[in-house]
C-alpha cells in the first residue's frame, strides 16, 4: 500500500488557529474544542487530517425526491470516520455515492463535487468498476455469495483477474478479517453455513481480498448480537491501521467507540438530509456545537 | 342473527344458539361438495393411470417388453411388424435435443436480459410481447414449420448449397418448437432470477464486478436451480407436442439425431393411430397405449424433477 | 490540509476497460437474443396475413368444408368450437373454483392435501394428446358418447382443470387475512365468509385464470383429434350429442392438404381467425389483471 500519510496517533489533532473554542466549551480541553472548521468559502466541513475525500455541494435525487442538501466535507485517510443521524436523514445515501452504488437505482441523480484522491470520480471518463475494486463495501445485512467460504473471499479478486497466489490471498484476507481460525480447514463450507458475525466478517474479508483502499460499512453490525458486534467493532479498529474506513450506524455508542471523526445529518421537512455537524468523535459527544447534535445524542429525538 | 330477545333471556339464547349445528349441518354439504370436487383431479389421475396400464397390458400380451425394448424398428402398420420403441424414443430425443441447443440460449440470454439490463419501461413492453408468443395455438407453428420455415426458407436455402432436404424434417419442427418454450424457459428462469436477493448483486458490484459479471457469476448461479427446473419443464412440453412433430418432422420412424432428416415421435405416432381407423384390439392400435405409457412416465419423470427443484429453490431464498 | 495526492487512475484502463468493454456489448447481444422470438413471431405473422388475408370473408366465414378450396370455409368449425368452448367452461368452471377453495380453506392441513396439490401440478403437465386417449377410451367408447361435443367437451374440462385451479387458489391466496378475520369477528361461518368475501375478493384472478386457459382449450388439436374430431362436418351443431369439428382441427386438415390445391390460404386465413380470437382472450385476461391489480 502506497501511503504518504503516516498513522496520526489517537486524539492528538491539530488546532488550526482561526478556530475558536465553542461557546460553552469551558470545560473541554482545548485540544478537543475545534477539530472542525468550515471552509465559508466551499461550505466544506473538514477535518485536520489530509483527506482522502473531499465532497463540495453534494446534492442528491431518487427521481423528483431531493435526499441529500448541499453536503459537503472531508473524510480523512486512515481514520475511521461515522455518520449518524436518525433513520432517513441520508447517511446511507451518502456512503453509497462514495463508491457509486447509486448508480445501479434507476432514475437517481447526483450534482456537486464527490472526489477520491483529487479526482471527481463522477466525471465522464471515470468507470464506476474501477472505483468500487478500490472502495470496497460491506453492507447492512451480511450477505454472502451461496458459495464456499473460499469461492467468497476469491471472488472479487477473480473477476478483477488477479495473478498472485489465490490460496494465500484468501488465507490473508481471512486473517486480517479475524476470522481465518475459525474456519481453518473448512473453507469449502459454504459461507451462509457460517454464524451472523462470522458472516458479516467474511463479507469483509470478501472486500478485503479484492485490496481496495477504504471500506465503506453500511451500518454493519445492524443485524447482529451484541457480542459479534463488539468483535466487528475490533476488528475495525485492527483494520483502520492500514484502510481508511467510512462507516454508517445507528448506535450512537458504536459511534463513539469506534471511530475518529462523527458526522450528524438531519433529514429537513422535505425529505432531503444534510450534515448538522462534524468534527472529531469525542468532541461531537461531549460538546456539540449544534443544539440538534446534542438532542440527537442525549436522545431527545430520534 | 339474534335477536334481541334471544340476547336477554338464557332459554332463547340456548335455542337460538343451537340453531348453529343446522347451518353448519348445511355447510357440511357444501364441504362435502368441494372436496368431491377435488377428487376430481385425483380420479383423473387414477382414470388416466387405468386406462393406460390396462389396455398397455393387452398390448403386452401380444409383444413382449423384450420386443418393445430391445427391437430397434417400430414398424406396426407393415408387415413383418415390429414394436421396438426406440425408435420413437429416438424420434422425441431428436426434437428435444434440436429445440433446446436453440431455446436455452436464447431462453436464458432473455431472462438476463429482463432481469439484469432492461430498463422497467422496456421490460412492460417485452414481456407481455413473449406471453403472447405462450398463447400462440401450436397447430399453428406447425403450419408455419413445414409452410414457412420448410417450404418457403430452408428448402430453396439449401437446395442453393447442394443438399436436399426432405419436406418433413426434424430440423423445422425442432425450430418451432424451440419458438414454442422460449417463453416457459424466459419467464420461468427471469422469476428466479429475480427472487435472487438484492444484496448479492450489491456484493458483487461493490467488489467491482460489471454488469454481465454480476449476472453470469452471482445471479445465474444463484438461480440455478430455477433456470435448471425451467429447461426440465420445457423438455417435458416438447415431449408432449404432439401438432408440430406429426405435420413437420413426419411419420417415418428413424432412429437418429440428424435434423435433416425425416423422423417419427412418440406423439406423432399416437396421434397417426387417432387419425387412422385401426380396430380397437388389433396389436397396432393397442401399441397408442404402450407408447402413451411410456409419453406419460416420461413427462411425469421430467415435471416431477422440476416440481422439487423450484420447492428447493424457494426454500433457499424465502 | 492538503488532500491526499492521486495515486490511482480510475479512468478505466487495461483489463478493465477490456471487461466493462464485455459487459457493455452484452446488454446489445442479449437484447438481441430476446427479439428473436419476438421477430419470429412477427414475421410468420406478417406471412399469415399476406397469404390469408385476402381469403377472409363472410363467405368464408359462413361455408360448409369442401372438397374445393375457394368454396370450402369456417362455418361448422366455428360452431363447433364455441359448443365445445362452451361446455368445457360449464364443466370445468364450478370444479375448478370449488377445488381451489377446498385447497386454500377447507382442506385438512395433511397428506391429503399436499397430494392433491401435487397431483394438480403433475396433471397440469400431462401432454394433451394423453388426456385425449383417456376421452377416447372412458368418453367416447365406455361412455359410448362417440366423438361427440359433449365428449370433446369432457376430455378439454379435465384438461384445462389443473391450470385453472392453480390460478384460482393463487388469486385466493392473495385475498388479505383481515378480510377473512373481518367477517368470522361479526359472526359469520367459514362459508359465508368465503361465499360473501374471499371469492368476490379472489374473483379477477379467478377470471384470468380461466379465460387463459379457455383460450389454451380454443387452440387445442391432438387431444380432439384423438377422441375422432377429425371428421367432415356440414351440418350446424345443435345437441352436445352431435359430432362436431373446430377451427383447429380445420387448419389442420387444411394444413396437410397437397400444397398445390389452394388449401394453404384457407389455412392462413383460418389461422388470423383463430390468432384473433387466442390474442383477444389474452388480451383480456390483461386487461382484467391490470385493472384488478393488488398492490
Amino acid at each position: 500500500m502506497d501511503r504518504e500519510v503516516p498513522p496520526v496517533p489517537e486524539l492528538k489533532v491539530a488546532v488550526p488557529s482561526s478556530m475558536q473554542s465553542g461557546e460553552g466549551g469551558g470545560a473541554i480541553p482545548a485540544m478537543f474544542a475545534a477539530t472542525q472548521y468550515l471552509d465559508e468559502e466551499e461550505r466544506i466541513l473538514k477535518p485536520a487530517e489530509p483527506a482522502l475525500f473531499r465532497l463540495s455541494n453534494v446534492n442528491f435525487w431518487y427521481g423528483h425526491k431531493r435526499a441529500l442538501a448541499d453536503v459537503g466535507l472531508e473524510i480523512p485517510v486512515n481514520k475511521v470516520t461515522a455518520l449518524i443521524g436518525p433513520s432517513g436523514c441520508g447517511k446511507s445515501t451518502l456512503i453509497r455515492c462514495l463508491n457509486r452504488m447509486n448508480d445501479l437505482i434507476p432514475g437517481v441523480r447526483v450534482e456537486g463535487l464527490v472526489e477520491y484522491r483529487e479526482q471527481d470520480i463522477y466525471a465522464p471518463k471515470i468507470d464506476p468498476v474501477e472505483v468500487r475494486r478500490r472502495i470496497g463495501m460491506v453492507f447492512q445485512k451480511p450477505n454472502p455469495f451461496p458459495k464456499s467460504i473460499y469461492d467468497n473471499v476469491a471472488f472479487g479478486a477473480r473477476v478483477n483477474g488477479y495473478k498472485g497466489n489465490m490460496r494465500e490471498l484468501v488465507q490473508q484476507s481471512l486473517r486480517q478479517a479475524a476470522l481465518l481460525d475459525e474456519v481453518q480447514g473448512d473453507l469449502r463450507k459454504s459461507g451462509l453455513a457460517l454464524s451472523g458475525g462470522q458472516q458479516q466478517r467474511l463479507c469483509i474479508a470478501r472486500a478485503l481480498a479484492v485490496q481496495p483502499d477504504v471500506i465503506l460499512m453500511d451500518e454493519p453490525c445492524s443485524a447482529l448480537d451484541p457480542i459479534a458486534t463488539l468483535k466487528i467493532e475490533d476488528l475495525i479498529r485492527e483494520l483502520v491501521k492500514e484502510f481508511t474506513i467510512v462507516i454508517v450506524t445507528h448506535n450512537m455508542q458504536q459511534a463513539a467507540r469506534v471511530s475518529d471523526y462523527t458526522a450528524f445529518m438531519l433529514a429537513d421537512e422535505t425529505g432531503a438530509g444534510s450534515l448538522i455537524e462534524y468534527g472529531h468523535t469525542q468532541e461531537i459527544f461531549t460538546n456539540p456545537k449544534d443544539k440538534r447534535t446534542e438532542d440527537y445524542i442525549t436522545g431527545r429525538f430520534g | 342473527m339474534l335477536t334481541r330477545a334471544e340476547f336477554e333471556d338464557p332459554n332463547l339464547l340456548a335455542l337460538a344458539l343451537r340453531r348453529r349445528p343446522l347451518r353448519r349441518s348445511g355447510e357440511f354439504v357444501i364441504v362435502g361438495l368441494l372436496t368431491l370436487c377435488a377428487a376430481i383431479s385425483l380420479l383423473t389421475t387414477a382414470l388416466i393411470t387405468y386406462v393406460l396400464v390396462s389396455e398397455a397390458a393387452t398390448f403386452f400380451q401380444e409383444v413382449s417388453f423384450r420386443e418393445f425394448f430391445l427391437d430397434t424398428e417400430w414398424q406396426p402398420l407393415f408387415k413383418p411388424v415390429s414394436f421396438g420403441i426406440w425408435e420413437l424414443v429416438a424420434g422425441t430425443a431428436n426434437v428435444v435435443f434440436w429445440s433446446m441447443v436453440m431455446a436455452l440460449p436464447l431462453g436464458l440470454a432473455t431472462a438476463i436480459y429482463l432481469s439484469e439490463y432492461a430498463a422497467p419501461r422496456t421490460r412492460r413492453l417485452l414481456k407481455p410481447m413473449l406471453e403472447a408468443l405462450a398463447g400462440v395455438p401450436t397447430v399453428v407453428f406447425a403450419y408455419f414449420a413445414i409452410n414457412v420455415i420448410t417450404l418457403e426458407v430452408l428448402m430453396p436455402a439449401l437446395e442453393t448449397v447442394g443438399v436436399d432436404l426432405p419436406v418433413f424434417n426434424s430440423f423445422a419442427a425442432s425450430l418451432m418448437l424451440a419458438v414454442m418454450i422460449l417463453p416457459t424457459i424466459a419467464s420461468i428462469s427471469e422469476d428466479a432470477m429475480a427472487s435472487v436477493p438484492r444484496d448479492l448483486r450489491e456484493a458483487a458490484y461493490g467488489l467491482g464486478s460489471t454488469r454481465l459479471e454480476v449476472a453470469w457469476r452471482v445471479v445465474v448461479p444463484a438461480a440455478l436451480s430455477g433456470i435448471v427446473a425451467s429447461v426440465l419443464l420445457a423438455i417435458a412440453r416438447v415431449v408432449g407436442e404432439t401438432m408440430i412433430v406429426a405435420i413437420a418432422a413426419g411419420s417415418t420412424p428413424n432412429l437418429t439425431l440428424s435434423p435433416f432428416e425425416t423422423i417419427q415421435t412418440m406423439t406423432g405416432f399416437m396421434l397417426q393411430v387417432g387419425l387412422g381407423d385401426a380396430r380397437r384390439g388389433t396389436t397396432d392400435y393397442q401399441s397408442l397405449f404402450a407408447v402413451g405409457m411410456m409419453l406419460f412416465m416420461i413427462t411425469l419423470l421430467f415435471n416431477v424433477a422440476a416440481t422439487l427443484l423450484v420447492r428447493r429453490f424457494r426454500e433457499e431464498y424465502e | 490540509m492538503a488532500a491526499v495526492r492521486a495515486h490511482v487512475s480510475l479512468r478505466a484502463t487495461g483489463a478493465v476497460a477490456r471487461r466493462q468493454f464485455v459487459s457493455r456489448v452484452s446488454r446489445y447481444v442479449l437484447l438481441a437474443a430476446s427479439l428473436v422470438g419476438i421477430i419470429v413471431l412477427a414475421y410468420l405473422t406478417y406471412d399469415t396475413l399476406n397469404t390469408g388475408a385476402s381469403r377472409l370473408s363472410w363467405d368464408f366465414l359462413n361455408s360448409y368444408p369442401s372438397r374445393f378450396a375457394e368454396r370450402a370455409g369456417l362455418r361448422s368449425s366455428i360452431l363447433g368450437s364455441a359448443w365445445v368452448m362452451g361446455v368445457t367452461v360449464l364443466l370445468a368452471f364450478p370444479v375448478a373454483i370449488g377445488t381451489a377453495i377446498w385447497i386454500e380453506e377447507f382442506a385438512p392441513k395433511n397428506w391429503l392435501v399436499t397430494a392433491v396439490k401435487l397431483n394438480l401440478a403433475n396433471l397440469a403437465g400431462v401432454p394433451s394428446i394423453i388426456y385425449g386417449i383417456l376421452g377416447l377410451t372412458i368418453f367416447v367408447r365406455f361412455a359410448d358418447l362417440g366423438p361427440s361435443i359433449m365428449a370433446g367437451a369432457l376430455t378439454l374440462a379435465l384438461m384445462i382443470i389443473p391450470m385453472t385451479v392453480i390460478a384460482a387458489e393463487e388469486a385466493i391466496k392473495q385475498v388479505p387475512q383481515s378480510i377473512r378475520d373481518a367477517s368470522l369477528a361479526v359472526g359469520a361461518t367459514h362459508w359465508q365468509t368465503v361465499r360473501s368475501h374471499v371469492l368476490p375478493e379472489a374473483m379477477p384472478g379467478i377470471m384470468t385464470g380461466i379465460i387463459l386457459a379457455i383460450s389454451r382449450a380454443a387452440g387445442e388439436t391432438a387431444a380432439l383429434i384423438m377422441i375422432g374430431a377429425f371428421t367432415f362436418i356440414a351440418f350446424d351443431n345443435t345437441s352436445v350429442k352431435d359430432d362436431f369439428t373446430t377451427v383447429p382441427i380445420q387448419i389442420y386438415n387444411w394444413t396437410i392438404r397437397p400444397s398445390q390445391q389452394g388449401f394453404q390460404v384457407n389455412a392462413s386465413a383460418a389461422i388470423i381467425v383463430l390468432m384473433g380470437a387466442v390474442l383477444t382472450l389474452n388480451l383480456l385476461a390483461a386487461l382484467i389483471r391490470e385493472r384488478f391489480r393488488r398492490e
